[in-house]
């Protein structure tokens, strides 16, 4: 009877619920980055690995598509992670930019930007169809994957494409951020990133905001700044050009 | 007050979807055409004309703050909705799709790097 109340009041109160979840599965993620990887891998890219994975378990266990958020009890994860408050919380990260500190910065950086968004989506679109898609929609919901884990989901849906191929784009995001962490340390030299300036155009061209700011802290916490300022700009220009100018190419193109 | 802020965000996804939504049906994609860009541009316009002319208080600053850190919570409820399993069936892709995309942003660093140092002095 306990059970059932306890059970009826989280099902009721679902976006709530997806709080307390989701806040526990971020503290659990940032324990394991910093016990198990030493802060080497962000504990935000482990918290979206980490959910990933359980919408593998939800979506194997009920059969659904909307992986955990099948679970009655966990429904509110799909209000919370559904596009009305991922639009919200993207807006909201650009009120941290500032366009007069990235006109001091220079005309390369904002032209990283650009170059940075248009360079990954032609990789991940070629990608795409050197594995057999010829769908515009579908090349250009995983070009737009492969610049950030936003811009795809953002392109995906304006698009409509599918669940799954926004997945797929969701996939080629964190693969890119994850990389990105681990291997801005390890590269950091031989590309010269240890001027202010290289890490303005690093994070232009990466533009993944988790994914510079892990790898710009395993690499010099000075430079962090630097590179999440341009970063916070690629995913605005990534979903300014990505389901517009650049999906309008593919179309003509395929 | 914190709802200003909140307003504010809100007003600016509003406009920049609605945008989004216009310019989608006058190119005939029939969707929308970077509606969340746009918005993202009306608030940055919109407060950095305001820390010029009537500057925002900082409990509104905290109202759209709050949104801005809950980017990465959001991301991660967006993750766990997923329908990865269908995902899954062709994993490599997304994964090559991934690895290549940071590989060719890694190389373009220095070159763009060289060209900015080389043109002008904005160190």
């Amino acid at each position: 009877m306990i059970l059932d109340a306890f059970n009826a009041v989280l099902v009721q109160n679902g976006l709530i619920t997806a709080f307390v979840f989701v806040g526990a599965l971020v503290w659990v993620s940032y324990q394991l980055s910093a016990r198990l990887t030493r802060g080497h891998i962000h504990g935000s890219a482990i918290a979206i690995a980490l959910g990933l994975v359980l919408a593998w378990v939800g979506g194997s266990m009920t059969g659904g598509s909307q992986g955990l958020a099948d679970f009655s009890l966990l429904a509110g994860v799909g209000v919370m992670g559904g596009a009305m408050f991922r639009d919200f919380a993207i807006v909201a990260t650009a009120f941290g930019a500032d366009v007069g500190a990235l006109k001091k910065a220079g005309f390369v950086a904002a032209v990283s930007v650009i170059i940075g968004v248009v360079l990954s989506f032609v990789v991940g679109a070629v990608v795409a169809v050197s594995f057999g898609y010829t769908d515009p929609v579908v090349v250009s919901t995983i070009g737009a994957g492969a610049a950030t884990y936003i811009v795809g989901p953002v392109t995906g849906t304006a698009l409509g494409a599918s669940s799954d191929v926004i997945a797929l784009s969701v996939a080629a995001g964190l693969t890119k951020s994850v990389l990105v962490m681990i291997g801005t340390p390890l590269i950091a030299p031989r590309i010269g990133l240890n001027t202010p300036h290289a890490a303005l155009i690093y994070g232009g061209l990466m533009g993944t905001t988790s994914g510079v700011a892990g790898g710009l802290a395993a690499t010099d916490p000075k430079l962090v700044p630097y590179g999440a300022m341009t970063a916070t700009f690629y995913t605005g220009v990534g979903c300014l050009l990505a389901p517009s100018v650049l999906f309008l190419i593919v179309r003509a193109v395929l | 007050m914190v709802i200003y802020g909140v307003a504010l965000l809100s007003f600016c996804m509003l406009a920049g979807v609605f945008v989004g939504d216009v310019l989608g049906e006058l190119i005939g994609v029939q969707a929308n055409v970077g509606g969340v860009g746009f918005a993202m541009l009306l608030l940055i316009v919109l407060s950095n004309l305001s820390s010029k002319r009537f500057k925002l208080k900082p409990m509104t600053e905290s109202g759209i703050g709050f949104w801005s850190a809950m980017y990465i919570p959001i991301v991660v409820a967006m993750a766990a909705r997923q329908n990865v399993i269908a995902a899954l069936s062709s994993g490599w892709m997304a994964i090559i799709a991934g690895v290549a995309a940071v590989a060719a942003s890694f190389a373009m660093i220095p070159v763009l790097d060289r060209i900015g140092k080389g043109g002008r002095s904005d160190s």
